[in-house]
């Protein structure tokens, strides 16, 4: 493991920042204080931790439906996030976005997304932009094995290859598309495949693993940055819960999700850490229940901020 | 005749037609076992098999382009797209194929084909989720849209879209879909294109569509303590769109408030109004007004998504300000 003992420590902090994010989200949504829709990451904490970790802040990701993860991953402020999620007046977007639209363009968040496959031309403009303007930012377009069907998608990874832009597409093959089992919805069993048609590297990892999506979005970053174009990284994860909250997910067996569960990529990274001892045992606890005030702050905050006013309706239409 | 929900309309709509026809199919994202993303299609799949009710990947161009494709090659699609938000994926296969087809080619091919999609505010689903965009397709020569707002209506005009032989868009009000009304149990059409009075009056003319309706009808129960009665026309269909019965109507009542949960601005209300405009002036007392979201796109947070979505209060003010 050639990785600091900081980088380490930030990974695992993150994918316990998402765990805890997402855990509490599923109960407040539950108790129905949560309005609208809202799309878990529970058990892809490791996909975009891996991938983010090895970006700078100046560097940029689009995100999904599913983007809490992504945007935590990339440093969003959790207190934000959880108002904006909340429909506050002090969150990310004044309350006007929701779960599926939060940003933060400071950070290189380009923006959650509510259209599936729309974010890949979004990113193919900001690798575009970052080509043009000679910086050596890459850009990180997160998108499902749904969205890989898209012909936004596919139009996206042609362009990126035809124009060598600095891009990596990260596919987080979860296996689903809300019920639709991927073998339903295309012939291919690796979506890392496709990348051959338009002449890039296509890998695949076990999504699940950190160190291995690290590894391999390291790679396909260096050599975006070094402008030697695109590539496809397919993670193969799962999501734990259904599609959406409230979603009674009846068309996947329990056996399947429980063998995924015990693939869970947090004790395994936790351990490799302990076992070589990156971290104590005293250091998981103090960053877990640092984590857990972190989260419960921001709930704290969501709920004390007040609501937009009405008067907020027709702001921010037109710059 | 018995109650049944809106929802539970459109799926003994699709029901009925499957088992009469067998060129009868539907499509989309999530329509098999899962039975659709708003639960439409619950137990087709069961009843028809996979064959009969087919889950797409998730690309909108290719399952508006494949049952344009399949209608005119014989095949009674119905597509499904869980949302009108996502028709932006797909619009070039809507707008230059399945509705020009049959013009472009002299009148040689039918496109007999159905495309059901949810639209409308009410449940924080935010910007990319919530619109109604039934204006962009009344601006398309080739397509029929209904918008229906009662069960019954739901039931009668999606059998008749289904049997058309022009491609009907079909826009379902997601807040609409736990309204339950009374509708027949056998099969019945409604002429597309017809409107319907949902309430007479003498007063005043209340166009108004799909969620609308219901808010018109609270309207009228309002203006109806201050001895003003409102007649509700409900046009069912905005393409094509019935002019003579909201003619009849204004020139009975001499005023007309439209209402429509799409953005008043060039919204299907600026169409009435310009067409009564044209057509009966002499018979306005009073200028037309238009009741229409504000020109912004959908908010998440709830007290702005609710203050979005025209209330009775905006059409009880719309009337008051010519009665
Ligand atoms: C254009 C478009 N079509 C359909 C949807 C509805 N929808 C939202 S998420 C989703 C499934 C996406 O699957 P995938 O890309 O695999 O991502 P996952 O949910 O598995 O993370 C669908 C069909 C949408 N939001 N946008």
């Amino acid at each position: 493991m050639a990785l600091s003992k900081k980088t380490l420590t930030q990974m695992y902090e993150t994918m316990n920042r998402i765990r805890m994010f997402e855990l509490k989200l599923q109960e407040l949504f539950a108790a129905g204080e949560i309005p609208g829709f809202v799309h878990l990451y529970l058990g892809e904490e490791a996909v975009a931790t891996g991938a983010c970790s090895v970006l700078t802040d100046a560097d940029m990701i689009s995100s999904t439906h599913r983007g809490h993860g992504h945007l935590l991953a990339k440093g969003g402020d959790v207190k934000l996030m959880m108002a904006e999620i909340f429909g506050r007046q002090t969150g990310y977007c004044k309350g006007k976005g929701g779960s599926m639209h939060i940003a933060d363009l400071n950070l290189g968040i380009l923006g959650a997304n509510g259209i599936v496959g729309g974010g890949g031309p979004l990113a193919v403009g900001a690798a575009l932009a970052s080509k043009y303007k000679h910086s050596d930012n890459v850009t990180l377009c997160f998108f499902g094995d749904g969205a890989s069907n898209q012909g936004t998608t596919q139009e996206s990874l042609n362009m990126a290859s035809a124009w060598k832009l600095p891009l990596v597409f990260v596919n987080e093959n979860n296996g689903y598309g809300i019920s639709c089992p991927q073998c339903k919805s295309m012939a291919v069993v690796d979506i890392a495949d496709r990348a051959a048609a338009y002449d890039m590297p296509g890998v695949v990892v076990d999504g699940n693993d950190v160190l291995a999506v690290q590894e391999a979005i390291a790679e396909a970053v260096k050599r975006a940055r070094n402008g030697e174009g695109p590539s496809l990284v397919e993670c193969k994860t799962y999501r734990w819960r259904g599609h959406f909250e409230g979603d009674a997910c009846t068309y996947r067996c329990d056996q399947e999700l429980k063998d995924w569960m015990e693939k869970d990529p947090i004790p395994r990274f936790e351990a490799k850490l302990l076992e070589n001892k990156t971290l104590t045992e005293k250091e998981v606890e103090k960053i877990k229940a640092r984590i857990s005030e972190e989260i419960d702050d921001a709930v704290a905050f969501a709920k004390e901020s007040p609501l937009p006013p009405v008067s907020a309706l027709m702001d921010d239409v037109y710059a | 005749m018995s109650e049944k929900t809106y929802l539970q309309a459109l799926n003994e709509a699709l029901r009925q037609e499957m088992e009469q026809d067998e060129n009868v199919f539907i499509l989309g994202e999530d329509v098999g076992q899962f039975g659709g993303c708003f639960g439409v299609t619950q137990g087709l799949f069961d009843k028809f098999g996979e064959e009969r009710v087919i889950d797409t990947p998730i690309t909108e161009s290719a399952i508006v382009g494949a049952a344009t494709g399949a209608a005119f090659s014989g095949l009674r699609p119905v597509a499904e797209l869980m949302f009108v938000d996502f028709i932006g994926v797909s619009m070039d296969q809507l707008f230059n194929q399945a509705a020009k087809m049959r013009y472009m080619f002299g009148g040689k091919s039918t496109v007999p084909m159905t495309l059901r999609m949810p639209q409308g505010a009410g449940i924080g689903a935010a910007a990319q989720h919530s619109q109604c965009l039934e204006s962009w397709f009344m601006n398309i020569p080739g397509l029929k849209v209904a918008i229906p707002s009662t069960p019954y209506d739901a039931k009668g005009l999606l059998i008749s879209a289904i049997r058309d032989d022009n491609p009907v868009v079909f826009l379902e009000h997601k807040m609409l879909y736990g309204v339950s009304g009374e509708v027949p149990d056998e099969s019945y059409t409604i002429e597309i294109g017809k409107a319907d009075i949902k309430r007479e009056g003498s007063d005043v003319t209340i166009v108004a569509t799909s969620q609308m309706v219901y808010t018109a009808l609270a309207a009228a129960e309002k203006l109806k303590a201050d001895g003003i009665e409102a007649e509700v026309v409900d046009p069912r269909c905005v393409l094509p769109l019935d002019t003579e019965t909201i003619l009849e109507s204004v020139k009975k009542t001499h005023a007309l408030v439209v209402a429509h949960e799409a953005v008043r601005f060039a919204g299907p209300g600026a169409e009435i109004a310009a067409f009564v405009a044209e057509e009966a002036l002499e018979y306005l007392d009073a200028p037309v007004k238009r009741v229409g979201a504000p020109f912004c796109p959908v908010p998440f947070s709830p007290p702005l998504e609710q203050h979005y979505v025209p209330g009775v209060e905006d059409i009880v003010e719309a009337v008051k300000s010519i009665r």
